[in-house]
């Protein structure tokens, strides 16, 4: 017994993660959400400059299942949901896991304002309780959820606008140090209306080309869900995935394939909203976890 | 040469030529951004501290430091003697300096002295020390309160989380790197 300390003490956390995945699966099954399996080994991850994906014999594992499910989208699947592993190189502190749980689901015909409230409902019924406590917080998890821009998040905790940022280089580095620690300190929050190049594969904002259709969640300073009206269109798809490859190269990543087989599905893909969810950072949540290490069985280092 | 992705707690890297340990350490990463690697640093010198975030890519020079192996002797005030096995010759870190090593060292503990510039600045010791439990609660058998570890002083006066089957007198084995209970010394 001694020896496995570390294993059985996470007993407790363990079956509430249970519980938590099975409410997660009844609500989706519950609103009509076809439950997907789609494989984690992939010849084509999307090219995204900031995400690396692990090499698996000549092909990657995947680090989101976004491109296969869209596929699905395109062939009529209009309501999927999936709990699937992901992998990302060389992210690894008490947040981050190279191998983590992603929720994503999928809807043909919503866009990211639906999402929002289709995430509040979800986390709802996830947490069976009205409010959780996470790092010394009352978080109240009653609708509806604070909102805040993007714009407006840079100009009150950093006094600077989202252009200048990624301008000077800083964007992440605000994000990260001055705007994250404050969303979803009473309620969880959504920031959303990224800057267009903050968003490879989502839809810009109707009226305004200079945004992206994007929304982030945040509880207690905690990012959980990423989300966007996404982008239907092969030929800016293909583009926008040009520059993603070129900035991959000036920072002197390797080069993924073009995933060419998604980019033809997109052409019949319908209207939809999609979100990806860490599904581990959401059990850390409501069970007041400070580590990404005390709601999964094994850590890496554990192997 | 360590790159951005070596950082970690404990880890020392040279800043200007000067050693550095590092004290705090965080990987922060939006989802769609950029990695950054968030740190405060403690100047091995002078024990002054910085808050630095670097980015990957970067990458860094180990702390130029020799270092010694000696034994532990004792505590005068708040400084620490010891020695070198060979030469017998005795040296004195005080508290600040040694950091989180001080919750290890037990009498003839064989630690790395580390040395800049011809001063003791610093000690490593073992990943793993078995030390002695001077002060813990009893378990209650059959205690069903679903509490899965206890407080423990240790002969150090170090306390730590210790499974609750852990009794007072007992010797444990901790993990100097992260702090933490690691196993019970059987026998």
């Amino acid at each position: 017994m001694a020896g496995n300390w570390a294993l059985s003490r996470r007993r407790g956390a363990l079956v509430q993660r249970g519980a938590i995945f099975d409410r997660v699966r009844s609500f989706f099954k519950e609103k009509g959400y076809l439950e997907v399996e789609t494989p984690f080994r992939i010849p084509a991850p999307a090219p995204e400059a900031q995400i690396d994906a692990i090499p698996s014999a000549g092909w990657f594992l995947q680090t989101s299942p976004e491109l296969c499910m869209k596929r699905l989208l395109s062939a009529g699947y209009d309501s999927i949901f999936q709990i699937c592993r992901c992998w990302r190189e060389g992210e690894r502190g008490v947040r981050h896991l190279s191998e983590f749980t992603m929720l994503e689901w999928y809807r043909a015909g919503a866009d990211y304002l639906d999402l929002m409230k289709e995430t509040e409902a979800l986390v709802q019924a996830a947490a069976a309780a009205p409010r959780v406590t996470y790092r010394g917080l009352s978080v109240e998890l009653d609708s509806p959820w604070e909102r805040i821009t993007v714009a407006e998040a840079f100009c009150r905790y950093a006094d600077t606008t989202p252009e200048k940022a990624l301008a000077e280089g800083s964007f992440d580095q605000i994000m990260v140090e001055l705007i994250e620690p404050r969303l979803g300190l009473s309620r969880p929050t959504f920031i959303y209306d990224y800057p267009a190049c903050c968003g490879a594969l989502a839809r810009l904002k109707a009226g305004d080309p200079t945004l992206a259709e994007r929304f982030e969640l945040y509880i207690g300073g905690l990012e959980i869900a990423n989300a966007f009206s996404e982008l239907t269109d092969p030929g800016e798809q293909r583009s926008r995935f040009e520059a993603e490859a070129r900035e991959r190269a000036s920072l002197g990543k390797s080069p993924y394939p073009v995933p060419e087989k998604f980019l033809s599905a997109l052409a019949s893909m319908p209207q939809a909203a999609g979100i990806a969810l860490g599904l581990d950072r959401l059990v850390m949540v409501l069970l007041d976890a400070g580590s990404i290490d005390d709601v999964v069985a094994f850590t890496p280092e554990e192997l | 040469m360590y790159t951005a992705a070596d950082l970690r707690k404990g880890l020392k890297i040279a800043i200007d030529n000067e050693p550095y340990i590092i004290t705090f350490f965080d990987f922060a990463k939006p989802g769609k951004g950029q990695a950054l690697y968030r740190t405060k640093l403690k100047n091995m010198i002078t024990g002054s501290t910085l808050d630095r975030t670097y980015r990957s890519g970067e990458t860094f020079e180990p702390a130029n430091l020799e270092d010694r192996k000696m034994q532990y002797l004792y505590k005068e005030d708040d400084h620490y003697c010891f020695m070198d096995n060979d030469t017998f010759e005795q040296i004195h870190i005080n508290e600040v300096s040694l950091g989180d090593a001080k919750n290890y060292l037990i009498d003839n503990l064989a630690v790395d002295v580390l040395i800049f510039r011809d001063k003791a600045i610093g000690v490593d010791v073992p990943n793993f020390v078995n030390l002695r439990v001077t002060q813990t609660d009893p378990w209650v058998k059959g205690d069903t309160s679903g509490s899965d570890s206890k407080p423990a002083t240790l002969e150090t006066g170090y306390v730590l989380r210790v499974p609750p089957f852990i009794e007072e007198g007992e010797l444990v084995t901790i993990d100097t790197r992260t702090g933490e209970y690691s196993t019970r010394v059987k026998g």
